[in-house]
């Protein structure tokens, strides 16, 4: 089994996060960059599902800017057994298709991927939509917000949940799943990962590398206004001295909030 | 030609269409002509029309689909496809669900289209439209447009209010879309969810009351759908609270929860977490009870009150229900 873990390198979100109002972008640097959660969480099922005895080989793969090698470093010493930075100047705002579209290319470069396993959201752009994308793009199944997964050789069983219900669902592999944060908290890198994984190697590739040739028939989203909001201002504040209930339903009454 | 905007019909696994339907259809008569688009099974056209028009769709396009409806995301994303084909739209709205984003994304890959999620409103200038998005909790207003071609925008719940008027006979075209043959995921079981109850859904709720930490249990919690029963509010809970387990997972709001815009917030007993606020800074007023007066809450609260919740919440129900007699 051949399997892709899709992560990101993202600003820590309990950092203040940023957009430059210039140019629209994350201001990635303002805050100190990591591997996203549910990304973390997405290796971990990876790993433990060749910890139950599975033959599993398992690749990280990554889009982002060069901070993201070394981020990449803590997914080899969880025990990943190898990893794929793509990096490019021309990604530099990249919108969620030509995302999806350079993504979905890798996997077909690394070849024979059984699955490509990914978080349902990420942190900072929390679209949710790139591992749909890539299913469609690859002419793969989407088993995606699974908050349970099960894979034997050819196919994976688990149970989605939507807005409305808990469906189960199957999909021959190969296939593209992302989980939910129902899924175990990532594990931390022992000091042998750590070890084990200076003598791995982050392969970067650029565009070319890769063989990539940007589609032209393809629309592409583009940012036309970023503004900042005023911050919210702190309104009044009251000390409770055994009214404060009253207080508050007439604050409701008069706003004509209740 | 050149205005219409596409929606698709957001229906419950029970056949009903969703209260996002009337709203996305609101949204899209600002910004041009709607279209909605139901996906049915075979034969079901005319009773599918009806209910269309009661949500407020003018014209429908029931796409009766041919293959099998057991498929994942698939299905709707041929709908779409056909239906683009056919009326040429502008944007195509779509609610931000999981199901409904994951179709917006298979869409947009499969035209080659731009897509903007969770947008919070849409406009319209002189070279098309334009997606309004909140980003990083309220922080930032971003606007998105495609470079040509149609937007295919996921619209947050609850973004718009606005309802449209009934409408007694729309005008119904029937489409057959043959399958796509695209390998999908395979349902074979769905449960519905049976922690539906009476109350409002959190993510599209005008009022949401949510409880924190500072509840001290899962039975104290009562308190907070007390409360929220008595204003008609949605329940919402921190994620202090749902890992200690006062509330479902499914209340959870915040960055890794439920984002939401309601009128009214209610937080109560929580300390306002940069991941909480993240998830309802955008509310119309955000009203705090916490005994920490430190607690950063305070700094978006329009109204804070230092105090002790057991005492202050039970006063304000009082006072609530003393108003309604």
């Amino acid at each position: 089994m051949k399997i892709v873990v899709m992560v990101k390198e993202v600003p820590d979100t309990y950092g203040t996060r940023t957009l430059d109002l210039g140019t629209g972008l994350s201001e990635r640097l303002r805050s100190e960059p990591v591997l996203d959660e549910i990304g973390e969480r997405a290796i971990e099922a990876a790993l433990a599902y060749r910890e139950r005895g599975h033959n599993a080989e398992i690749i990280v793969v990554s889009m982002g800017p060069r901070t993201t090698t070394a981020t990449l470093q803590k997914a080899l010493a969880m025990g990943a057994d190898s990893a794929v930075h793509i990096v490019d100047d021309a990604l530099i705002g990249a919108d969620l298709l030509l995302t999806a579209e350079v993504l979905a290319s890798a996997v077909r470069k690394i070849g024979d991927v059984d699955l490509v396993l990914a978080g349902d959201q990420s942190s900072d752009g929390s679209a949710g939509i790139v591992p749909a994308m890539m299913s469609e793009l690859l002419g793969w199944p989407n088993a995606t917000g699974l908050s349970s997964l099960s894979l034997t050789d050819s196919a994976l069983t688990g149970m989605r949940v939507s807005d409305s219900a808990n469906v189960s669902i199957e999909a021959d592999l190969p296939a593209v799943a992302s989980i939910t944060e129902t899924f175990p908290e990532a594990r931390f890198p022992t000091f042998a990962g750590i070890i084990a994984a200076k003598r791995k190697s982050v392969a970067k590739w650029s565009l070319a590398e890769m063989g990539w040739v940007p589609a032209t028939e393809v629309a592409r989203s583009i940012m036309v206004d970023v503004s900042a909001r005023p911050a919210r201002i702190a309104g009044t504040t009251i000390h409770d001295s055994g009214d404060a209930g009253t207080q508050l339903a007439r604050f409701l009454i008069e706003k004509g909030l209740v | 030609m050149g205005s219409t905007i596409l929606v698709q019909a957001e229906v419950s696994p029970a056949g009903i269409f969703a209260a996002s339907t009337a709203r996305l259809l609101a949204m899209a008569e600002s910004v041009g002509e709607p279209v909605l688009l139901v996906v049915a099974r075979p034969g079901t056209c005319a009773a599918v029309a009806q209910s269309a028009g009661s949500v407020g769709a003018r014209r429908v396009l029931v796409v009766e689909y041919e293959g099998s409806t057991g498929q994942l995301t698939v299905p709707t994303v041929d709908a779409l496809a056909i239906a683009c084909a056919h009326v040429a739209p502008d944007a195509v709205l779509i609610a931000n669900s999981l199901d409904g984003r994951e179709a917006a994304g298979r869409l947009a890959a499969r035209i080659g289209a731009a897509v903007a999620v969770d947008a919070v409103g849409v406009e319209r200038d002189e070279e098309g439209i334009v997606a309004r998005h909140s980003v990083y909790g309220g922080a930032y207003s971003v606007a998105s447009a495609a470079t040509f071609g149609p937007l295919v925008v996921t619209v947050r719940h609850g973004a718009l209010d606005a309802q449209v008027e009934s409408v007694k006979q729309p005008d119904v075209e029937l489409l057959t879309a043959a399958p796509s043959g695209t390998r999908a995921a395979r349902v074979t079981r769905v449960e519905l969810d049976d922690t539906t109850s009476a109350r409002p859904d959190l993510r599209g709720a005008a009022r949401v009351v949510s409880g924190g930490r500072g509840l001290g249990s899962a039975a104290s919690f009562a308190l907070v759908e007390e409360l929220a029963d008595e204003l008609d509010a949605a329940v919402g809970a921190s994620r202090a609270a749902v890992d200690a387990g006062f509330a479902a997972p499914s209340q959870q709001v915040g960055q890794t929860g439920a984002s939401v815009s309601p009128q009214l917030y209610l937080a109560l007993g929580i300390s306002g977490a940069v991941q909480h606020r993240a998830g309802m800074q955008t509310a119309g007023t955000i009203v705090a009870v916490n005994k920490d007066p430190d607690a950063p809450i305070f700094e978006i609260a329009d109204f804070g009150v230092v105090g002790d919740l057991f005492a202050v919440v039970p006063q304000l129900i009082a006072e609530l229900r003393a108003r309604r007699n």
